[in-house]
């Protein structure tokens, strides 16, 4: 059985193993941190956050400062899918982010059916054309 | 050795007598942390048994006066919201509640803010400690009783409550009270919320609960000492009216509910709820894997200089526990206003859920009860009562932030989700503090109800909904602008206009938020702050890899009247922060950008303030991102073509908006690729990538790393015990500007021979 983590991870109960949800690749063992199993890079925020004014000018342009905090992305090294973003401070370790613990995962679901695409919670919108009476 | 029961008996009595002398001999009834750390439902009393025991099965009855108090609850929020002065009461800043015998919140009304859901049971908890036996004070029918002081329960000292017992043939069976941002508090900035305070005592009213109602009269002469120490004493009159009415209604329909159904029914139904609540929030939990999610978020600034401090948290769910341990957090930093006392931080955490995970549960003290936290004393999240915490949304908003991202990750997975999952919502108030004499001739200090335009966290099949609601309330305005304008001498000369090309991009991006600019016109005794953090670093993260926001400064323009500019000549007005700043269209005029902590600054008829709210976090891959949402984005002006190409690699025709679908997709692959290149083994990246301290030439608060044992106060040099970190002060950032200056000019003065006029020492 396999258990959707994330929007692009999934754990394999069975092989104990995190998976892409895209490519299928074997990311790493689920015991430990999937980030291990990834490519990072450190991208300048300016790509992301381009300054709305002029940073020759303006000492604050709404583009965060580099030097302040990086931007590290997370890629599956198989099909290049971006898992995670992660804002740290600059030079400070990537996080451990998911420890989980496995047996407790495993014990949880098998008591439960398998899900092909996760739940997404009730729907509010409201048919304000609909009526009942 | 055992003791003799007789022993014992002398020991109790010793202790009763020890006890009475303490409680007869205490000079100061200062905040108490017995009551102040403890956010659960007290333990069922002997009363609330028997009365479980006689009503718990009829659960038709139990529904009936559930929700006929809920509907109470409700309709004294409408009073307040309708009638309060405030306008924070206006664009529903306010709760009103229903409280047990014990002080627990059991049902508050639906709208407003709901952290206070978790904050108003602490000085009801004081009065029925303190003042019901005292022979000075004592509670009885028609009393009310008026707090403030955030160091005894409240999220800051803007935030007043009214109280009343409620009581039934002379027995007190529960608790009404009302409580709303009032703004204004006579502190050292208007508005209530300083910047500036370095003390607790900068920080205007602090009023511990304290009888102000007596026969449901309020007490002239208490009020008219409350009225000479703020700067709007006709608002503090009219909402201390306000509230008492609220709370009178609320008393009405109890009495109601006592009169048909009787003291143990209703004792019954409010001891149901709480347990009901508790019991399906530890089920709920228990739905959730086991796990530990770990993240931080910074803050950029401490609304007087620029520095990084940080908010961490990991969250351990076994079975059907949840613990948010903040270890590792900044420690307090003590002159200066952003720490938070501890109720505040678990006030902001309840929210969190109430709000955004699981809100259709009912809103009162039981939905938060289940859940542990772990502070390190004397931090950022749990400061001492020494320390000033005016601006303890600045700690406490982070504080909702990680509870928000760590609670996705544990969601994604559960089978049953009652919200979608959610990549974190904007978190700030970039809003107008305002202040000074108006148009009017009258004093006023408050604030921007713009406040409530934060942008929506990305959904995990949605967009986030563009300036939608703040963090602390699902349901809250924004308020007419036209309708404040009557009130204050300024105009929001562009407002409800997206800032274009600050989204947080994903699969699904972040809704945006949207500029002010705003001029003083009518006032030359008018002055405006803005308090928030981000304008430098965001204090969001994204999710499952999409971006947070950018970063949002302050603008200003000065040496203009704008307000002549727009007489003769309009053409030269632009509409958006970027045409001023980069065109300058405006001739002699100072243009300049600030971190958003701009402390109370006197304005000049027609000069420029002008700020933008952010946008909540964006989810999912960006080279996810359906084309036909980039062109919808690009036609609503949210982004530019430029921008869309840049960060979502999407081939369009700039004229006609059209996308290559087969181009698109090429792009996209390409850039996977280029993604694999560029990208680092984890290991490879850790080498190079990971330092063992903290930057050298930035003022860093924290822990670093992985490393708790010791929390960095602002340079490598200076590390605190996290147990006992002692106290951090700060230099006054103009005394720093002017040691700059001063070694500037030395230097000057050095090279080029020119003598001090005046060389004393």
């Amino acid at each position: 059985m396999k258990v959707l983590m994330t929007e692009y991870l999934r754990i394999d109960l069975d092989d104990e193993n995190w998976e892409c949800r895209v490519c299928d690749h074997v990311v790493g063992p689920a015991r430990g941190n999937y980030k291990e199993g990834l490519l990072v890079h450190h991208r300048d925020p300016a790509d992301i956050h381009p300054p709305v004014i002029d940073r020759d000018k303006y000492r604050f342009t709404f583009c965060p400062d580099g030097d302040w905090v990086n931007i590290l992305e997370f890629y599956c090294p198989n099909c290049g899918t971006q898992m995670e973003v992660e804002y740290a401070l600059p030079g400070h370790a990537p996080l451990y982010d998911m420890e989980v613990d496995l047996d407790a995962l495993k014990e949880q679901w098998s008591h439960r059916e398998e899900m092909l695409e996760p739940s997404t919670g009730p729907d509010v919108s409201v048919d304000r054309h609909q009526h009942n009476h | 050795m055992n003791k003799k029961s007789t022993d014992i008996e002398v020991d109790t009595q010793d202790q009763k007598l020890v006890a009475k002398f303490l409680k007869e001999t205490t000079l100061f009834l200062g905040p108490d942390p017995e009551i102040m750390r403890d956010h659960t439902i007290l333990p069922c009393t002997e009363h609330e048994a028997e009365c479980l025991e006689k009503y718990a099965d009829d659960a038709y009855l139990m529904s009936s006066i559930r929700d006929r108090l809920s509907a109470a609850a409700d309709e004294g929020y409408e009073m307040v919201e309708q009638m309060g002065a405030a306008p924070g009461a206006k664009w529903g800043d306010v709760i009103t509640g229903i409280y047990s015998k014990s002080g627990d919140l059991t049902i508050g009304s639906a709208g407003g803010v709901l952290i206070f859901s978790a904050l108003v049971h602490h000085p009801i908890k004081f009065i029925i400690k303190n003042w019901v036996d005292e022979p000075t004070v004592g509670v009885s029918e028609g009393d009310g009783f008026i707090h403030n002081d955030s160091r005894y329960g409240n999220v800051h000292n803007t935030d007043q409550s009214m109280i009343l017992p409620v009581f039934h043939e002379g027995e007190l069976v529960c608790w009404v009270a009302s409580t709303v941002h009032e703004g204004e508090n006579g502190a050292i900035e208007p508005g209530g919320m300083p910047s500036m305070a370095e003390t607790p005592f900068d920080e205007g009213l602090k009023m511990s609960p304290f009888k102000v109602v007596e026969k449901y009269q309020i007490k002239r002469d208490i009020l008219t000492f409350l009225q000479n120490s703020v700067r709007e004493p006709k608002l503090q009159y009219e909402d201390m009216k306000v509230k008492l009415f609220a709370c009178m209604r609320l008393e009405k329909r109890i009495k109601e509910v006592l009169s048909s159904d009787g003291p143990e029914a209703l004792t019954a139904c409010l001891r149901y709820t709480n347990e009901s609540v508790m019991t399906e929030v530890r089920r709920r939990i228990t739905e959730w894997p086991d796990m530990t999610v770990r993240t931080y978020v910074t803050m950029d600034s401490t609304l007087r200089e620029n520095a990084l401090i940080k908010v961490n948290v990991a969250v351990i769910k076994k079975g059907d526990r949840l613990i948010f341990d903040f270890t590792g957090s900044s420690p307090e930093i003590t002159n200066r206003a952003i720490n938070t006392a501890l109720p505040g931080a678990k006030g902001m955490i309840a929210q969190a859920f109430l709000n955004h995970i699981w809100p259709d549960l009912p809103r009162g003290q039981a939905a938060f009860s289940p859940i542990e936290v772990i502070t390190p004393n004397c931090s950022i999240v749990d400061a001492s009562v020494n320390a000033p915490n005016s601006q303890s949304l600045m700690s406490i908003f982070c504080c909702f932030t990680v509870a928000q991202h760590a609670a996705a990750k544990f969601l994604y997975s559960v089978p049953q989700k009652y919200t979608r999952v959610l990549s974190p919502w904007f978190n700030m108030i970039n809003t107008f503090i305002w202040g000074g004499v108006n148009q009017h001739g009258e004093t006023l200090g408050n604030l921007c109800a713009d406040l409530n335009g934060m942008g929506g966290g990305a959904r995990m099949n949605l967009d986030g909904e563009h300036a939608l609601a703040p963090i602390f309330a699902s349901m809250a305005d924004i308020g007419e602008q036209e309708m404040n304008e009557e009130e204050v001498p300024f105009l929001q000369l562009v407002s409800k206009k997206m800032t274009t090309n600050t989204q947080a991009p994903g699969k699904y991006r972040g809704g945006m938020g949207y500029t002010m600019i705003v001029s003083t016109k009518d006032s030359d005794q008018w002055g405006f702050m803005t308090t928030a953090v981000g304008s430098k670093t965001p204090a969001i993260q994204g999710l499952f890899g999409g971006y947070a926001c950018g970063s949002y400064p302050l603008c200003k323009v000065e040496d203009v009247d704008v307000y002549d500019v727009l007489l003769n000549n309009p053409g030269q007005f632009k509409h958006s922060i970027p045409e001023i700043m980069n065109e300058e269209p405006f001739d002699n005029a100072k243009y300049s950008t600030h971190h958003m902590g701009l402390g109370f600054d006197l304005s000049k008829r027609g000069e420029l303030y002008m700020i933008s709210q952010g946008s909540g976090g964006g989810y999912g891959d960006p080279y996810e991102r359906d084309p036909a949402l980039v062109i919808q984005d690009i036609e609503e002006s949210l982004i530019t073509p430029e921008w869309a190409m840049k960060i979502y690699k999407v081939v369009l025709d700039e004229d006609t908006l059209i996308v290559d679908q087969e181009e698109t997709k090429k792009l996209r692959n390409k850039e996977r690729e280029i993604r694999k290149k560029q990208g680092v083994p984890y290991a490879k990246f850790v080498k190079q990538h990971v330092q063992q301290e903290p930057p050298a030439d930035i003022p860093f608060y924290g822990s670093w790393n992985s490393d708790y044992d010791v929390v960095y106060a602002g340079s490598r040099d200076d590390k605190r015990d996290p147990k006992n970190p002692g106290p951090i002060y700060i230099t006054n950032p103009r005394d720093v500007r002017i040691a700059e200056l001063e070694s500037e000019l030395d230097a000057v003065r050095a090279q080029s021979g020119i003598q001090a006029t005046d060389t004393r020492k």
